[in-house]
């Protein structure tokens, strides 16, 4: 059977989950659930074949990352994906800064597939796949 | 530590003296009559001009106004930056300085002692937090209270005490020194988008007037005994034909005055004292504003001097400065403060071949010299407004010589030429009048006794310039006076010296001098304060008020108030 | 027998967000606290977790490869060294500390020459571009409560971001002109209850595949049209505040400055050729535009929505520019969202120190600005730094990847309370103590209202401040240059 892969336009962000969760300390089990997860339109995740809380793999010219699809809760969103901010985010968003300082954190294009049997990395595992460090 | 001047021209017109050849005695930051000849630190300052240090009654350095004008325009930084030295901080100039870099030029100058005029009192710590980062001066500030509910609630109950008891907490809990009032009415006006357009206008929501808002806290001024009068800046400032309403207002303060004492003092008179009724009949109204002064004595001002310069309006008439951006489109800040004031910034570029600005540039030097008395009319630029406070050396020229000014009038649009008053004035400052405008006037004004003066007991700060009025014709030579005034020989500052020949040798902080105002009944305010608090403002009680601890040198003057 | 003494601390300012709320009453058990009233999700965690195993207790220095504890002394010195050697060094971060460390930063950074900037470059620097092209009408939140009956969030959640900036600031307070929102608010959680039983009978009948692109309805609802308080939000997707809106306006990503033009072209009464733009039909666009116009005082806030997505600072200076056009009609002010407590303070103090509030390069001997030149993300991905101090921020989780990894090739020194991320990969890691819980400072709201931040407990024993720290390694880094003046003499 051949991946079912989407193209998506990525959007990080800020949750409620990933305010506590960095206030509380960034090694907390809180911030990792909170910032390893990405919002997905039902239909979106229908046509990829996952339901909630599945892994995918999120790919873009900067990288790929693994972390948990969660069904965005209010609304509709399709051909999009919401990832909070924090490391793994970063992982795999554009650095184009357009000369202005700003890296592109919202609206870049991305794909996305399952995933269900790769595991998302812990933040240390990140960091030394990364830096080394 | 002993420091002694020896053999300057003296010009202190405070104790009358006129260019006397003397000694100037200095003993822990204060003059004394002598000290002695041996072990004091001696300065041969034989041939040159000695003056009390520089006063400015109304400079806007320092605030959140300020700094969003920092802030607006990194272009305005680029053309003028400043290296770190070896003891000074690096920064950036022209028309809004950073705060190290506002200290040092003014010292440079012979500056002492500056007002900050405009402090929205809820952001007041900023204000302090500025000023302490201000070097070599000292320093006080103004808050903005002429459209503060409280006054307005008080001032239309008919309530004068309690008006006075809330205006002396204000000046307490922000650690202020005057009451400054900024188009009356017409700032709680534009929190919707309005103004008021004469003294009479009622104010939206608030049923009083602006009249009633400037009699009312003239009055309270009084109650306090505050050391300055109230601070103001006119209604519809910067308009044609505003000139009457200048008038209006001073005739509204004539009867306050009982003592024979200023009882107000307008600001940047020049932008009050426009005539015609429109930008294209725009014309000056320094004879009308003039002929009034010279036969009134209830009221100082200041020039408010335009300078053909690239510079940043700033004030907290928010409404003018929407009219200005308006007319010229540039890039606008409006910044309103909740149940107190309002604000707006514009950059703006004076030039000589602008009809309006060039009669500008003229009404403030007509002014100042059709005002006959010295001790009423001060020298600024209304800092950044007209202009940068280095300009305050072409001014001097302009003043001290006809040669000087008639000279860029020339230069000037021919309406503006044609309509100056200009040609026909003759009169040259003095040296001993222009110590009365820039530093004996302005302290007198601000009620500042140990400063403005090199009495006995006065603070040691003394300028020195590189002057010598008995073989220099200033009035002949405006290129050697410029550059005197714009570098000092020696600015010395309680005693220290902090300037030489235009370097600065050391850097000393400056105190913050505020009003320490003790009313008899001081609680029940609080109370008052405290219920109404939370439905007034965002913030809470205990946070509002500017504590101890923002002063960095705390200089508090105890007022015994009447109330 | 002992008695717990319990004593509760009341207006204490909160450290977390640009709302600085500072009406926190806190109970204090044994140096402890132990209880937090009328503060938030974000507000709780902060005073409730700041004694946990995350905090780092002493400083710490990386030696062949692993972090060894040390003493601050040692830490200080390894610290200055590597700022006095470096050539060209950032110093980063700013935004949760006070302004009294800023202020020392500042000085810090002229010394050294280095590059000083602060998160702002990756959340509101954009803003502060759009504000230098056209300026920026706004006002203090206050004014917001008393006056504002339209209030606009673009492209920002407070739900989640700011969460109490709806009940303390805009459509949920009292103001002397404005009344509460707390009534329709919930009529509309009734209303809202019969909307999702018809959501779900509409989900059964609809197969979503067939028509990805329909977004949502768009339809400006009755609400729009009522009297008092009116909220509408913008956003690319449902947030928790398009729920409680008056009229959820959902754009295409990318989308907003058509959407701003298309708005500002409807206010200057100019007709529009098409039947939408970026998503949202132009009828619609109307009423919104209607809305904004007839109201006696209109407020629009906006976040990283804008900053973030295509166009960047150009969104803010039309966004700016729109606030501009609808001053001629009525009036109104704009306000960008500002995220971490202080990063507003550190702008503060960066400007009227340097005349710059971000990206200020000190390696001239005076103060340059170019954001895209002298702003840290750029000059990490041109490998210009060769060494870096990061102080009460979190780049490693905030900064792309291909950033990050320079900054973790040369001497990183991270100043924090908690071992962020950054420590984690740092070379000489500083505890500190907690601004605002366990140090007194100063911090500025996102609408520049300065506020103290108190000290309700003691810090942990031997702990330093930001400011202590940074000024003994100000003082170290004198101590070094002087020296080797006189050597080279």
């Amino acid at each position: 059977m051949v991946k079912q892969k989407l193209k998506v336009t990525l959007l990080t962000g800020r949750t409620i989950e990933q305010g506590v969760g960095k206030e509380a300390g960034k090694a907390t089990q809180g911030y990792f659930e909170s910032t390893t997860m990405a919002y997905m339109d039902i239909c979106d995740m229908k046509k990829l074949g996952i339901k909630n809380r599945t892994n995918i793999q999120v790919t873009t010219p900067n990288g790929s990352v693994i972390l948990r699809a969660v069904k965005h809760p209010r609304g509709a969103m399709p051909g999009m994906i919401y990832i909070p901010y924090g490391p793994w985010a970063n992982a795999i968003c554009s650095n184009e800064t357009t000369s202005i300082g700003m890296p592109s954190f919202k609206g870049t294009p991305a794909e996305v597939e399952a995933a269900p049997e790769k595991p998302v990395l812990t933040l240390k595992e990140l960091l030394k796949s990364e830096f080394g460090k | 530590m002993e420091l002694l001047l020896k053999n300057g021209f003296v010009f202190d017109p405070i104790n009358e003296i006129n260019g006397e050849r003397m000694d100037i005695a200095i003993r822990n930051g204060k003059i004394v009559e002598s000290v002695s000849e041996s072990k004091a630190k001696k300065i041969d300052v034989t041939g040159l001009t000695v003056m009390p240090g520089g006063v400015d009654i109304h400079t806007h350095i320092a605030g959140g106004e300020v700094n969003t004008g920092r802030l607006l325009r990194p272009e305005d930084h680029v053309k003028d930056v400043v290296r770190k030295t070896a003891i000074t901080r690096s920064g950036v100039g022209y028309s809004i300085p950073s705060t190290f870099t506002t200290g040092y030029r003014y010292s440079r100058m012979g500056y002492t002692t500056v007002m900050n005029p405009s402090m929205a009192p809820l952001g007041a710590k900023h204000t302090h937090e500025e000023l302490n980062d201000i070097p070599m001066l000292d320093k006080a500030t103004f808050p903005l209270i002429g459209d503060w509910w409280f006054v307005l609630e008080n001032l239309r109950k008919g309530d004068l005490e309690g008006c006075a008891r809330h205006v002396a907490w204000m000046m307490n809990t922000t650690k202020g020194y005057a009451i400054k009032i900024v188009n009356p009415g017409g700032l709680e006006s534009w929190g919707f988008g309005r103004n008021v357009h004469s003294i009479d206008d009622q104010v939206p929501n608030f049923g009083i007037t602006p009249r009633e808002i400037v009699q009312g806290l003239a009055k309270v001024n009084k109650m306090l005994n505050l050391p300055h009068t109230i601070h103001l800046h006119t209604n519809n400032l910067g308009l044609p034909g505003n000139y009457a309403t200048t008038l209006d207002t001073m005739k509204a303060l004539e009867n306050m005055s009982t003592d024979g004492k200023p009882v107000c003092h307008i600001t940047h008179l020049q932008f009050s004292s426009f005539g015609g009724e429109d930008w294209g009949t725009m014309k000056s109204a320094a004879e009308e504003i003039s002929n009034y002064i010279n036969n009134h004595s209830h009221m100082t001002f200041d020039m408010g001097q335009v300078i053909f310069t690239d510079t940043t309006t700033m004030t907290a008439d928010g409404p003018f400065e929407f009219t200005l951006y308006q007319l010229s489109g540039h890039k606008w800040v409006n910044s309103d403060v909740e149940t107190e004031t309002s604000g707006g910034i514009i950059p703006f570029h004076y030039k000589k071949k602008n009809a309006v600005n060039a009669i500008q540039w003229s009404t403030a030097l007509e002014l100042a010299l059709l005002i006959k008395d010295p001790w009423k009319m001060f020298m600024t630029t209304d800092h950044p407004n007209g202009g940068p406070f280095m300009s305050y050396p072409k001014i001097i020229a302009w003043l001290t010589s006809r040669k000087a000014r008639m000279a860029l009038l020339k230069k000037c649009h021919k309406k503006a030429q044609k309509k100056s008053l200009l040609p026909t004035i003759k009169r040259e400052l003095s040296l001993y009048e222009l110590a009365i405008v820039t530093r004996a006037g302005q302290a007198k004004s601000l009620g500042l006794t140990s400063k403005g003066h090199l009495g006995l007991g006065a603070d040691a700060d003394v300028s020195v310039y590189n002057l010598n009025p008995e073989t220099t014709d200033i009035a002949q030579n405006p290129k050697i006076v410029r550059r005197a005034f714009a570098d000092a020989a020696y600015t010395i500052k309680d005693g220290n010296v902090l300037v030489q020949n235009g370097k600065i040798v050391q850097t000393v902080s400056g105190k913050t001098m505020w009003l320490d105002v003790n009313t008899t009944e001081q609680l029940e305010v609080d109370d008052d304060m405290k219920s109404r608090f939370k439905e007034y403002w965002t913030v809470e009680y205990d946070n509002y008020p500017v504590y101890d601890h923002y002063v960095k040198v705390s200089d508090p003057i105890i007022i015994k108030a009447d109330v | 027998m002992t008695v717990v003494k319990s004593e509760v601390v009341k207006s204490v300012t909160c450290p977390v967000c640009g709302c600085l709320c500072d009406d926190i009453e806190l109970t204090i058990e044994e140096g402890k606290v132990t209880e937090v009233r009328n503060g938030c999700a974000m507000c709780e965690s902060k005073f409730l977790n700041y004694i946990s195993e995350h905090r780092v207790k002493t400083p710490l220095i990386r030696k062949d490869g692993k972090m060894v504890p040390v003493s601050y002394k040692e830490a200080i010195h390894k610290s200055a060294e590597i700022l006095a050697n470096a050539n060209y060094p950032i110093l980063y971060g700013w935004s949760s500390t006070d302004c009294e460390a800023q202020r020392v930063g500042v000085e810090l950074a002229e010394e050294i020459g280095g590059v000083l900037d602060n998160t702002a470059v990756v959340c509101h620097g954009p803003s502060i571009l759009g504000v230098q092209e056209a300026g920026i009408p706004t006002s203090t939140l206050g004014q917001i409560r008393h006056r504002a009956d339209v209030i606009v969030y673009w492209g920002c959640d407070p739900w989640s971001a700011h969460p109490r900036h709806l009940e303390r600031y805009t459509a949920f307070t009292d103001g002397r002109f404005e009344d509460s929102e707390w009534m329709s608010y919930i009529n509309k959680v009734k209303a809202s209850v019969g909307k999702k039983k018809f959501a779900a009978v509409k989900k059964r009948s609809l197969k979503c595949e067939t028509e990805p692109e329909a977004i949502s309805d768009n339809k400006p609802p009755e609400t729009l049209n009522k009297e008092g308080r009116k909220l509408i939000v913008v956003d690319v997707r449902e947030s928790m505040t398009g729920k409680v809106a008056d009229y959820f306006v959902q754009v295409k990503p990318n989308k907003d400055f058509e959407i701003l033009q298309a708005i500002r072209a409807l206010v200057k009464d100019e007709d529009l050729d098409v039947e939408e733009v970026g998503g949202v039909p132009v009828e619609y666009l109307k009423e919104v535009v209607d809305t904004l116009i007839n109201c006696q005082f209109g407020v629009i806030f906006f976040g990283m929505g804008l900053t973030q997505s295509a166009g960047k600072f150009r969104n803010i200076e039309i966004a700016i520019s729109l606030v501009r056009d609808l001053n001629a009609r009525t009036k109104f002010v704009i306000m960008p969202m500002r995220g971490h407590f202080n990063v507003t303070g550190a702008n503060t103090v960066f400007t009227w120190q340097s005349g710059y509030p971000y990206a200020i390069d000190f390696s001239l001997g005076y103060p340059q600005y170019n954001p895209g030149e002298t702003s840290v993300v750029d000059i990490l991905l041109r490998k210009e730094s060769d060494a870096s101090l990061i102080i009460a921020s979190d780049p490693a989780s905030n900064f792309p990847k291909k950033a990050i990894e320079h900054m973790t090739k040369t001497p990183l020194i991270v100043i924090d309370p908690h071992m962020n991320v950054t420590s984690m990969v740092g070379d000489v890691v500083f505890p500190s103590t907690i601004v605002g819980l366990e140090k007194a400072g100063t911090a500025y709201r996102m609408d520049h209202v300065p506020l103290p931040l108190k000290k309700v407990v003691e810090p942990p024993e031997g702990l330093l401040s930001d400011e202590e720290i940074l000024t003994r390694i100000l003082e170290e880094v004198r101590v070094i240059k002087s020296q080797r003046m006189k050597g080279a003499n």
